[in-house]
């Protein structure tokens, strides 16, 4: 039975066609180990950090770099979740998804906060996400690390760490996941 | 206590038995042979000539305790009862105050295991016998109690007795009814019909019982929760039944002596004795019933033992109370009506076996305070048993009666059959028609 | 039958198949997060207008629908009957009318008869209705609620999470419903709930307490109550519900406690593990001993907290799920 986690992979109802793959698996692996330390570099210390990826795409990514920093800095960093579903604008516009755990352990205040997430597109899920923390404290920093910007903002939201910029046509997909990325379309299944 | 031999009398059990002795040790029927060596203090019983079967069961005898001690008590019943053959009595609960409480239930309990028969109860089914209300009939089931009624009056309103039956079903117990719609019957004293008219007396119509049978075999039907239709006294009440229970409903009925001895026109002095609910029917009716017994088609004979104070039947008769004795003369009137060829299998059959099933007094009717009742007479079974001769003639006397009370309808009657010895668990407790 | 409650009315779990079930167990699990929060609150019902309308007298279930809608962030009406209009002799439809003309996006109502919320629901079609009790008919997130304690506490005692171990959890899991069956809207949600879940159900109750033709119900009907104790995963104590006659059912409260109730004597007959629920309010030294509620077996309290996630889930998802999207 599927695990609330990866049933937010894909909207309802729409299965993923794909055309090409961009990047393997071992692409994906060196874009977020270069990500880390992009990180560690910017952020001198990495005691007050909390790496929080976004239901659910950016779950295994956020897991995958708090292991990548911890085994770079000795320290030992974990990986929290978000889920956005509640805090999203456009709820009476789009169907619901479905809501998956939340996990976030500690107060956010004076922290500085990476948010992680697999694609960033129009820049709503990252502003829900921006409100949703809030709830948590006031950080000190909010930083934004994604595996693909595909362009297309509709909101003045910009990544601080990026795997790879692909721009792309508003009717073509991108899915992003640890094994690779792939360019398609999504059809009605 | 000391063995008891009975002699020689015609031992009736599930068929007719053969002439026997029956050897009775420590409660229990040790043996039945032709010829027993009993041991030497054994008590002798003569029964030759006698029918020698299971002691009977009075499904339903008004014992008057708890408050109107002054007609009956729960001793002086159970003397009258063993002098009719009976080892065992279901007492009614129209007592004052009614028994429908753990409390009262006890009290009966109680005082009728210090007489020599067993007494059970029948629990009221509603609070008070008001028809209103559910009795706890599961808190009185806890104390063994396996029939209840609201006898005197039937349950009048449909969505109660419903009710009940709905709520006794799981509880493994039978209701019982006095069939009498109050509405149709209110006021009368006696049938309704050319008679009453005559005398001038309001009538109780027939159809307030036959109504009320229609109405609960319907129940039956519908709740499939078992029912015992208490003294049926007209023939189309008595083919209701016996339709219903031919279709496979869980019914019974009882008859009362009086019911199939006596008609309306024992009413025409006036006289208060004659004046019971349901009242004396039309001839017909009473040969109807007579009918029944010979076909053997009738489950129980019930005495509906009523005992009033004198000075209560020495009202006018629409002010008396109605009822009438029955114990000490249910077995002669029984044997009567069963006619020249009456069977003595039919005899112990509506007098002891069909009241005890129904009362549940039977050995597989599962572990309860009582001995067991109506059984086959063999040996290992508790020694309830009856000596009846059918030869013996007698007359009717209202002044040498067991019961405190004397209203009994056949003063002066003569008598053909009488109870010879009663052995109410082991013990000789009515030997040669006397108490002992 | 509705496959998901996503913009549509809760009325009836009698409408619901077991994959709208589950998919309001499983946003609950989140709202259980969001109530653990320093902030119990999130934004989704933002700007949406709630009516609570409550005919029938209930403090818990109210104020429990109340805050769940406001941990949603939505603006909350309520209704209180006792000096309202209605007592004046106005129609249900013309107090629903004045209220909608007010501009609401749901409605969560209780009324003492069977169906009022479906008679409601057709008076205001834009609004969301959702059913917070009729008469002896339904109960929802009762019985939506019973059901995912259910899954919370045997999910802890498995050690995995709600959501993957859903499914297994009721399969032929022997749920015991004990009481006044008859008029219980709670027992009725339960049975629908529980049915739909994979449970094995067993009913136990004074006969006049029983429905009516309950053999066509997905439940077997037991008279021996200490065997169906010994039986039992899950024991479910219903209220005697006096306030709609069914004191006349049985012969007294003591007579109840004596064939049905749960004493302590019987509460030995259970198994270690067995759970004991009530929807409350409990008649204690009734339908259950004192000493028995406050055992560890007892979830009762579980049931209380659980209900605002719950709700939370009921109101989200038929209330911020009204969008048109690819695939609805």
């Amino acid at each position: 039975m599927a695990n609330q986690d990866e049933r937010q992979a894909r909207p309802r109802g729409l299965a993923f066609i794909a055309k090409s793959q961009l990047m393997t698996g071992d692409d994906v692996a060196r874009a977020l180990r270069r990500m880390a330390h992009e990180i560690i570099e910017r952020n001198h210390s990495l005691g007050s950090l909390s790496i929080v990826g976004l239901q659910t795409g950016g779950k295994a990514p956020a897991t995958k770099l708090a292991s990548i920093l911890s085994e770079i800095s000795g320290l030992a960093v974990d990986a929290n979740t978000l889920d956005v579903s509640f805090y999203r604008d456009d709820l009476s516009r789009n169907p619901i998804p479905a809501s998956s755990a939340t996990h976030i352990d500690h107060d956010l205040t004076d922290r500085t906060v990476v948010l992680v997430d697999d694609v960033l597109f129009t820049g709503r899920t990252i502003r829900a996400a921006l409100n949703a923390l809030s709830d948590w404290g006031r950080p000190r920093a909010v930083q934004l690390a994604v595996l693909v910007d595909r362009g297309h903002r509709e909101l003045p939201i910009r990544p601080d760490y990026v795997g790879k910029n692909l721009p792309t046509s508003l009717d073509e997909a991108i899915v992003a996941t640890l094994d690779g990325v792939w360019i398609g379309t999504r059809e009605a299944s | 206590m000391s063995a008891l031999v009975i002699r020689q009398g015609l031992v009736v059990g599930v068929d007719v038995g053969e002439v026997a002795d029956v050897l009775i040790v420590d409660g229990r029927i040790a043996e039945i042979a032709r010829s027993i060596d009993a041991p030497g203090d054994a008590y002798e019983v003569d029964a030759r000539d006698c029918w020698v079967g299971p002691g009977f069961v009075d499904l339903h005898t008004h014992l008057r305790e708890p408050g109107r001690e002054a007609a009956e008590t729960i001793e002086s019943g159970a003397r009258a009862g063993a002098l009719g053959g009976y080892c065992a009595l279901v007492a009614m609960p129209n007592t004052e105050p009614a028994l429908d409480s753990v409390a009262l239930v006890s009290f009966v309990l109680e005082r009728g295991a210090r007489t020599p028969l067993d007494v059970a109860v029948a629990g009221a089914i509603t609070k008070d016998r008001r028809g209103e209300s559910l009795a706890p009939l599961a808190e009185m089931a806890a104390l063994g109690v396996r029939l209840f009624t609201d006898d005197g009056v039937g349950v009048q309103d449909p969505s109660v007795m419903r009710r009940a039956l709905t709520y006794a079903k799981p509880l493994g117990v039978r209701l019982a009814q006095h069939c009498e719609d109050e509405a149709l019957a209110a006021g009368g004293t006696m049938n309704e019909g050319e008679l009453s008219a005559r005398l001038g007396l309001t009538g109780r119509p027939a159809l307030a019982e036959e109504l009320m049978v229609l109405r609960d075999i319907e129940l039956v039907r519908l709740t499939n929760s078992p029912l015992h239709f208490l003294h049926l006294s007209t023939k189309r009440s008595l083919d209701l039944v016996l339709g219903a229970r031919a279709m496979g409903l869980p019914v019974s009925f009882e008859v009362a002596p009086h019911h199939f001895t006596l008609d309306e026109s024992a009413c025409a002095n006036y006289e208060p004795v004659f004046k019971v609910h349901p009242p004396l029917r039309a001839r017909g009716d009473v040969e109807g019933l007579r009918d029944a017994l010979r076909r053997g088609v009738v489950d129980a004979v019930a005495t509906d033992h009523a005992p009033h104070a004198p000075e209560l039947k020495d009202l006018p008769f629409d002010e008396a109370p109605a009822g009438m004795l029955g114990l000490e003369h249910a077995a002669s009137l029984t044997f009567e009506a069963l006619g020249d060829s009456a069977n003595p299998v039919s005899f112990f059959q509506v007098l002891s076996r069909g009241p005890a099933r129904i009362a549940q007094l039977r050995a597989v009717d599962g572990p309860r305070r009582h001995s067991a009742h109506g059984g086959s007479m063999i040996a290992g079974e508790d020694a309830n048993v009856t000596v009846f001769d059918p030869l013996e003639h007698w007359r009717v006397d209202r002044h040498a009666l067991a019961s405190r009370s004397m209203n009994t309808p056949y003063d002066g009657r003569a008598m053909a059959g009488r109870v010879r010895a009663t052995i109410a668990k082991g013990r000789l407790v009515v030997d040669q028609g006397r108490l002992t | 039958m509705i496959d998901s409650i996503r913009g549509t009315n809760l009325l009836s779990l009698d409408d619901l198949t077991k994959a709208a079930i589950v998919e309001v167990l499983d946003t609950a699990e989140s709202f259980v997060e969001v109530n653990r929060r320093t902030i119990k609150k999130v934004p989704a019902l933002k700007g949406r207008v709630v009516a609570s309308l409550f005919f029938e007298e209930s403090t818990r279930t109210r104020l429990s629908f109340e805050t769940a809608a406001k941990r949603l962030s939505a603006d909350v009406l309520s209704l209180a009957v006792a000096s309202s209009s209605v007592k004046k002799g106005e129609s249900l439809r013309d107090t629903i009318a004045t209220i909608d003309a007010l501009g609401i996006d749901a409605v969560v109502m209780r009324h003492r008869s069977s169906g009022a919320a479906l008679q409601v629901s057709r008076y205001v079609p834009h609004v969301k209705v959702i059913n917070g009790g009729d008469g002896q008919h339904q109960h929802p997130t009762q019985g939506l609620l019973d059901a995912f304690t259910i899954r919370q506490v045997l999910s802890e005692r498995h050690d995995t999470t709600g959501l993957e171990s859903g499914a297994e959890l009721f399969a032929g899991l022997r749920i015991l419903i004990v009481g006044d069956i008859r008029h219980s809207r709670v027992a009725r949600s339960d049975v629908a709930a529980y049915a739909a879940l994979g449970a094995e159900i067993r009913l136990c109750a004074p006969g006049t307490l029983l429905p009516d033709e309950v053999s066509t119900w997905p439940v077997t009907v037991v008279d021996d109550f200490d065997d169906a104790l010994e039986w039992a995963d899950v024991v479910g104590l219903l209220r005697l519900q006096s306030e709609r006659g069914s004191g006349a059912f049985v012969a007294s409260l003591d007579e109840f406690t004596f064939t049905h109730g749960l004493t302590v004597e019987r509460a030995r007959l259970l198994r270690p593990e067995t759970l004991i629920m009530h929807p409350g309010p409990m008649n204690r030294g009734v339908e259950i001993d004192s000493r028995v509620v406050d055992s560890d077996a007892a979830i009762v309290e579980r049931q209380v907290s659980n209900g605002v996630p719950i709700r939370m889930a009921v109101l989200y998802l038929c209330v911020a799920g009204s969008g048109e999207g690819p695939g609805l």
